[in-house]
């Protein structure tokens, strides 16, 4: 073959040439795939917020995505549909979802530290415990854990919702704030140290301003999970004045007369706002701690 | 105060908060559960000791063996389908596509909204006999069957509903692919190599240690998987049990009928199947993941 006689430079440049000819025609066909799957996975939620503002009758055996009439008030009667307004479902849920954010960015952190940044006896049997919770599948303590908290008087209140959560009740942001401290410069501890800071100090004035995008990440990760979260109020809450968005959702289909789909998927859309708009401000974050959390 | 007793008393301080939640949340449940699997308890009245009788119950339970049909199928279909998908998506993007942080964000949304209620709903509507599904369907000439009440294409809902979810797997890859070194290709190339021959030359074995990461991560959410399966099945896993996921049928078990003690010998069931599945993962690991720093 003629390719075996070119010199070095040649070879070289006729492989880059052949490369390009091959990604743009690839990228044609490339691009074709992506927009049809970005289609094919975005336009359920589409259709979805469609079906909020149509008519009833406009929402079955329809495609279109565009209302021929604009049903606003789908909105303001789903809001009142049930016997207790979305209102408050929405204020249960922004109460149980805030604390927890806070509690989980805290708490977590000092487990967290201590396996990162200290030598203590017993670390490797404690990490890989911790690691092991992972694995638990919430089923199996669900049971002791409502007998317990049914003793304590707390069903039907938000404790079994939040206080695990204080006692670093989620390993995997445990984890991922160890993989975070473990990037940070161990020449910081030792500075300090021989400065004379004690460990708390120096995770009180090193360690936690430096490590507020781990932080936020696991906040962001929080609040999403709480707001979604689905079988602790499932299990918890009975009264309809103590239920989270969820829970409210699932009435609202479980009542058997319901017809008024357009008002349940404006309950449904403004369910998920929420979510979508912490996806949209914070997704370097979220994509990153995704990444991070997994590879290392 | 010595040392070394100092910087154990700093490190368990820290851990404190963990170790607590540890005890009474983790380790507590989990064995009081155990004991319970040997009880008939009913939540009320104190727990009954009655040896194995709910495990020799379990064995002729028709609905306990349908519960594992479903689940195990669910497992081991939609987790391929969804890392197969995860992998091809990954692999499109990496090769360099311009408004890839578009398509990035795409493809995650429906992972962060999949566990919501919201989307559950939205779910059951896409697979009315009306729905869009069949309206879609319909537009090219083939008659849908009725996806939510024939319980022949019911679990198909819930595992097109886990791959659409296919995002974070395809985050953790695309990371993956990005530490391939490209000299690699460079060379592949040069020698001839052709492009099914580099992706199982190169990319499957460099890229190994994270598909065995997204396969147990994915596989353990997969037994664990709850609210849709909750929701799309009207709370009982409707219709015909074809929608009996384990945790479905636990649920019920404890929090509908009160048999606390069988439901607890459920979720050890539970748990000892996904450590079993974890356990033949690792243990055949051994002879697909080889890790880039155990070579020389």
């Amino acid at each position: 073959m003629d390719a075996v006689n070119l010199s070095t430079p040649e070879l070289a440049r006729s492989l880059r040439e052949a490369r390009l000819r091959r990604v743009q025609r690839a990228g044609a066909v490339k691009h074709i795939f992506l927009i049809l799957t970005s289609l094919v996975m975005i336009y359920p939620l589409l259709w979805m917020l469609a079906s909020s503002l149509k008519p009833d009758n406009q929402i079955f055996g329809n495609l279109g995505l565009w209302p021929s009439e604009f049903r606003w008030e789908n909105y303001s009667l789903g809001w009142n549909a049930l016997a207790v307004s979305f209102s408050r479902f929405f204020l249960n849920s922004t109460f149980v979802t805030v604390l927890s954010v806070v509690v989980v960015g805290f708490s977590n952190t000092l487990a967290a530290y201590a396996f990162a940044r200290l030598e203590f006896t017993g670390r490797t049997v404690w990490f890989a415990l911790m690691m092991t919770t992972l694995m638990i599948p919430y089923h199996v303590v669900l049971i002791p854990q409502y007998i317990l908290f049914l003793r304590l008087g707390w069903v039907d209140t938000y404790l079994p919702l939040i206080v695990p959560k204080f006692l670093a009740g989620e390993a995997f942001f445990i984890f991922l704030m160890v993989q975070f401290f473990r990037q940070l410069p161990r020449e910081l501890d030792e500075a300090a140290m021989i400065d004379g800071c004690n460990p708390f100090k120096i995770y009180w004035a090193i360690i936690m301003p430096l490590s507020i995008p781990a932080m936020a990440t696991a906040a962001i990760f929080s609040f999403i999970w709480t707001w979604e979260d689905f079988l602790g109020p499932l299990v918890y809450l009975n009264d309809m004045r103590d239920y989270t968005v969820p829970l409210a959702l699932r009435s609202f289909i479980a009542q058997d007369s319901v017809s008024a789909y357009g008002q349940l998927f404006a309950m449904s859309i403004l369910s998920i706002v929420p979510i979508v708009l912490f996806f949209i401000i914070f997704q370097r974050l979220i994509i990153r701690g995704i990444a991070m959390s997994g590879l290392k | 105060m010595n040392r070394f007793l100092r910087k154990n008393l700093a490190a368990y301080t820290f851990l404190l908060p963990w170790l607590v939640g540890f005890f009474c949340l983790a380790v507590g449940p989990i064995v009081s559960s155990l004991y319970l699997s040997f009880t008939d308890y009913d939540a009320v009245q104190p727990p009954q000791w009655i040896g194995a009788e709910n495990y020799a119950f379990m064995v002729e339970d028709r609905r306990f063996w349908k519960a594992l049909q479903v689940t195990f199928t669910f497992v081991f279909i939609s987790v391929p389908a969804k890392l197969i998908f995860a992998l091809a998506v990954a692999m499109i993007l990496d090769k360099g596509v311009r408004a890839i942080g578009w398509y990035r964000a795409l493809f995650y949304l429906p992972s962060i909204l999949g566990g919501s209620i919201a989307v559950a709903v939205l779910w059951r509507q896409l697979f009315e006999s009306d729905g869009l599904i069949n309206t879609l369907l319909g537009a090219v000439g083939i008659d849908g069957p009725n996806w939510l009440s024939d319980p022949r294409y019911s679990l198909t809902t819930i595992i097109v509903l886990a791959v659409w979810q296919f995002g974070s797997p395809m985050l953790i890859f695309l990371a993956g692919l990005r530490a391939i070194p490209q000299e690699l290709y460079e060379a592949a190339e040069i020698d001839a190599a052709g492009k099914v021959r580099r992706f199982f030359a190169i990319t499957l074995p460099l890229l190994a240690p994270v598909i065995f990461f997204n396969l147990v991560l994915q596989m353990i959410e997969a037994f664990k998987s709850f609210s849709g399966a909750y929701v799309i099945s009207g709370g009982k896993g409707a219709p015909l049990d074809s929608l009996l996921f384990f945790t479905v049928y636990l649920y019920n078990e404890a929090f509908s009928y009160f048999r606390m003690g069988y439901a607890s010998a459920l979720a050890w069931v539970l748990l000892l199947i996904i450590a079993a599945f974890t356990a033949i993962a690792f243990w055949t690991s051994r002879y697909w993941v080889h890790y880039e720093n155990e070579r020389s």
